[in-house]
């Protein structure tokens, strides 16, 4: 039984916190975007426009609906929730912080610890673009399902390139629970380090996966109005609006975790604080490199220009996964070698 | 051209016969930044077809301006290049002051000069950005942005207007360049070159950029000579013609200045030749003031051409001379030669010429506006065809055609 509301109360707090970070990444894209361009950006809600996610939400929720009449009703709903939900859903297997000991019980600052929680996150992911097509098609609109074809054919490019990358990640580490990763990055051995061109790799086609700049082809405004969301309005649009910024937030810790160490950081054994003060340090410090992260997906965003279709599909298929390929030879002989079967 | 051409059948040539869709690009699409339909055949991502529809803002100014004595004419030159209104403004004055012979005083020229090409910057500062905006860069778009806005605020200081100026006179400026006017056009002199230059350097050497617009609706420059193409557009396909240099106005023989030039015709092409063509707009700004310096009159703004030009207000309530030429004047009543003329200017986006034929009477008997958008936009289906939807988007943004002079 406490078992079950320990895990309860894990869950309600990750989903309102990835909630709460994703409204206020609404807010930090447009003051970030503001900051880069001369502006000041929204500043009329509450002190430094600070209620602005506040008011959004509410603006969404009073927008008429308008499900378009030959849309496929069904479908056009499905779309935006598959969305959210796989959206949310990837939050679970991420090692928010080390242990806590609370009367004497040790709990780990984690939902669920699955020992394949790098396959888990895929699948979950993969699902995802089954929200942008089945809502590009329903909304039954040929810019739709332009931006919903150039969505699902750009995501599923760069799963590959990007499960290419991570499998270099996990011969080196030798595990799949994203937990045993963060903690064989005990202090400052980050897999930055050893997996430079992993995660180059790992951090463009985390940029393709959440449709950001210079990957955003299906939602580009200036050539399909809106993309796949053409057609949405209320909060269904807001859905999807919403599901992205998650999807960057969960990015972000994903990239955070696998090669920076999650919440571990240099000279972490020499504050000589209390295991559960060093725990909450270290969530603390997690966030930081994930907002870090979410602000980089922004500064790239306001930055540069967007790829064309066929230069995507050329920089995926011809150059991310060769060189992904290339990665993990060179990681397997290196592997190879320090285990002394190279040359034997 | 997009790197992988439509499936072509090898005896004929003729595309295979496939199932196409139609997709409409506007009228109302953001990215056709004015109102003009595209209808487009696609085969998926790649346009075999392209048909333009014209006319959504239609406004017959030809025929109104047989109904509206020549200085009433001026604010309708405005709306058609409303990015650049002031060379329009000017190319009328000076298409009247050729018909009537009007001779205009050098520092009056140098004014014009100036204004000219403060609005040539504004004009190509708005087509490069959104080129950029169109390719998904959004911040270079506005660290230029904030220049026109300044050079709108310049404008205000000359005529009181920002984006329909109505600016000059015919036989000169309504009114002299003001101290303020000039401390603007000062601190632009200063501060606008490092503005362009964090703009350039966001965008001209970025390899997804150049990756965007290279080979990007290119012309080659016998179709877009035979097209009649003027302006950058025909100077990026490589061919020397710029009115300032083959038919010089208002003074321009007297400028020191470059044309670029470009060499493929395509969009990246297109972007630098406006690029360094601001650059040399503010180098023939520079040289306008150094002239005006030397010359001995300080104060003249205009001809004296009581026929054409107002008297001051002064004159106007106290004599009875001034009151008749006003009233002559506002009611167009003045006396104009019978003749026909055709005078140019370099527009913003190309030759901008007004054919006039006059009878002698209040209003002109024919105007025709030679407007380079309405050239421009014929070419479009014949260099988007067989690209992809992404390049048809930034080819029309790079033609910089708009709407206001392509309908008229």
């Amino acid at each position: 039984m406490e078992f079950i509301i320990v895990k309860f109360v894990l869950v309600l707090i990750v989903f309102l916190v990835s909630l709460g970070i994703a409204a206020y990444s609404t807010y930090a894209e447009r003051k970030i975007a503001a900051f880069l361009q001369d502006r000041v950006g929204p500043d009329r809600a509450g002190p430094f426009g600070l209620l602005q996610p506040i008011a959004d939400g509410v603006k969404m929720f009073m927008k008429e609906e308008i499900i378009p009449t030959n849309a496929d009703k069904g479908l056009f709903i499905l779309g935006p929730s598959i969305m959210m939900m796989t959206a949310c859903m990837t939050g679970v297997v991420i090692p928010w912080g080390d242990t806590l000991f609370i009367n004497g019980t040790e709990y780990a600052v984690q939902i669920t610890d699955v020992n394949i929680g790098i396959l888990y996150i895929f699948g979950v992911v993969s699902i995802g673009v089954y929200g942008i097509m089945i809502g590009g098609w329903a909304s039954n609109n040929k810019y739709s399902l332009m931006g919903a074809i150039r969505a699902s054919s750009q995501m599923i490019s760069y799963e590959l390139a990007m499960g290419l990358s991570i499998i270099a990640l996990i011969m080196t580490t030798g595990t799949l629970s994203i937990r045993e990763i963060v903690e064989q990055q005990q202090g400052f051995h980050w897999n930055v380090f050893i997996q430079p061109l992993g995660f180059l790799l790992f951090i463009i086609c985390a940029f393709a996966e959440c449709n950001r700049t210079p990957f955003d082809l299906p939602e580009c405004e200036t050539e399909l109005v809106g993309g796949y969301h053409t057609e949405y309005s209320s909060m269904k649009l807001g859905f999807y609006l919403f599901a992205e910024y998650i999807n960057m937030f969960i990015s972000s810790a994903i990239i955070a975790s696998l090669y920076f160490g999650g919440y571990n950081f240099p000279f972490i054994d020499q504050l000589g604080l209390s295991h559960n003060m060093l725990t909450l340090l270290g969530t603390l410090i997690f966030f930081g490199k994930i907002f870090f992260f979410i602000f980089f997906f922004m500064w790239v965003r306001w930055t540069i220009p967007r790829f064309r279709y066929d230069q995507l599909m050329h920089l995926g298929w011809r150059i991310m996964i060769p060189l992904a390929l290339v990665n993990i030879l060179l990681t397997a002989g290196v592997v190879l070698w320090k285990n002394g079967q190279l040359f034997n | 051209m997009a790197s992988n051409p439509l499936p072509a059948d090898k005896n004929t040539g003729a595309l295979q016969a496939k199932e196409y869709t139609t997709l409409n690009l506007g009228p109302t699409h953001p990215a056709t930044h004015g109102i003009f339909q595209n209808v487009l055949k696609m085969d998926g991502e790649l346009i075999v077809s392209a048909e333009p529809t014209i006319g959504y803002i239609h406004r017959a100014f030809e025929k109104l301006a047989e109904r509206r004595p020549f200085n009433q004419i001026t604010p309708i030159t405005d709306r058609l290049n409303y990015c650049s209104s002031p060379i329009n403004n000017m190319g009328w004055h000076m298409t009247v002051e050729k018909l009537a012979g009007i001779e205009i005083p050098k520092r009056v020229q140098y004014l014009r000069v100036i204004i000219m090409e403060l609005a040539r910057i504004a004009d190509h500062i708005i087509c490069n950005s959104v080129i950029g905006v169109d390719s998904g860069a959004m911040t270079g778009f506005l660290y230029v942005f904030q220049w026109r806005e300044f050079i709108y605020e310049i404008y205000e200081e000359l005529c009181g207007a920002r984006l329909t100026t109505n600016i000059g006179r015919i036989g000169g400026l309504e009114r002299d360049f003001s101290a303020k006017a000039w401390e603007k056009i000062h601190h632009l002199l200063k501060e606008f070159p490092e503005g362009l230059r964090e703009f350039e350097n966001l965008l001209v050497r970025n390899r997804i950029f150049m990756d965007r617009t290279i080979q990007c609706g290119p012309i080659s420059a016998e179709r877009a000579l035979a097209y009649s193409f003027t302006g950058p557009n025909l100077r990026a396909a490589g061919v020397d013609y710029d009115v300032r240099v083959m038919s010089p106005y208002s003074s321009y023989e007297d400028f020191d200045f470059m044309i670029p030039l470009g060499t493929n015709g395509d969009t990246y092409d297109r972007f630098m030749v406006r690029e360094r063509e601001m650059w040399e707009s503010l180098s023939i700004i520079r040289q306008a003031i150094e002239k005006l310096d030397k010359l001995d009159d300080k104060t003249t703004y205009h001809a004296e051409v009581p026929e054409f030009y107002l008297p001051p207000k002064d004159e106007v309530y106290n004599t009875m001379e001034g009151l008749i030429w006003h009233f002559k004047i506002v009611m167009g009543e003045t006396s104009i030669p019978k003749g026909e003329v055709y005078h140019c200017v370099e527009g913003g986006n190309g030759e901008l010429g007004y054919y006039l034929i006059s009878d002698g009477g209040r209003t002109p008997y024919r105007l025709h506006m030679r407007r380079p958008c309405f050239i421009y936009y014929q070419a479009y289906p014949e260099m988007i065809k067989g690209s992809m939807l992404s390049d048809a988007i930034l080819t029309m943004s790079s033609m910089n055609v708009i709407a206001g002079e392509l309908d008229a």
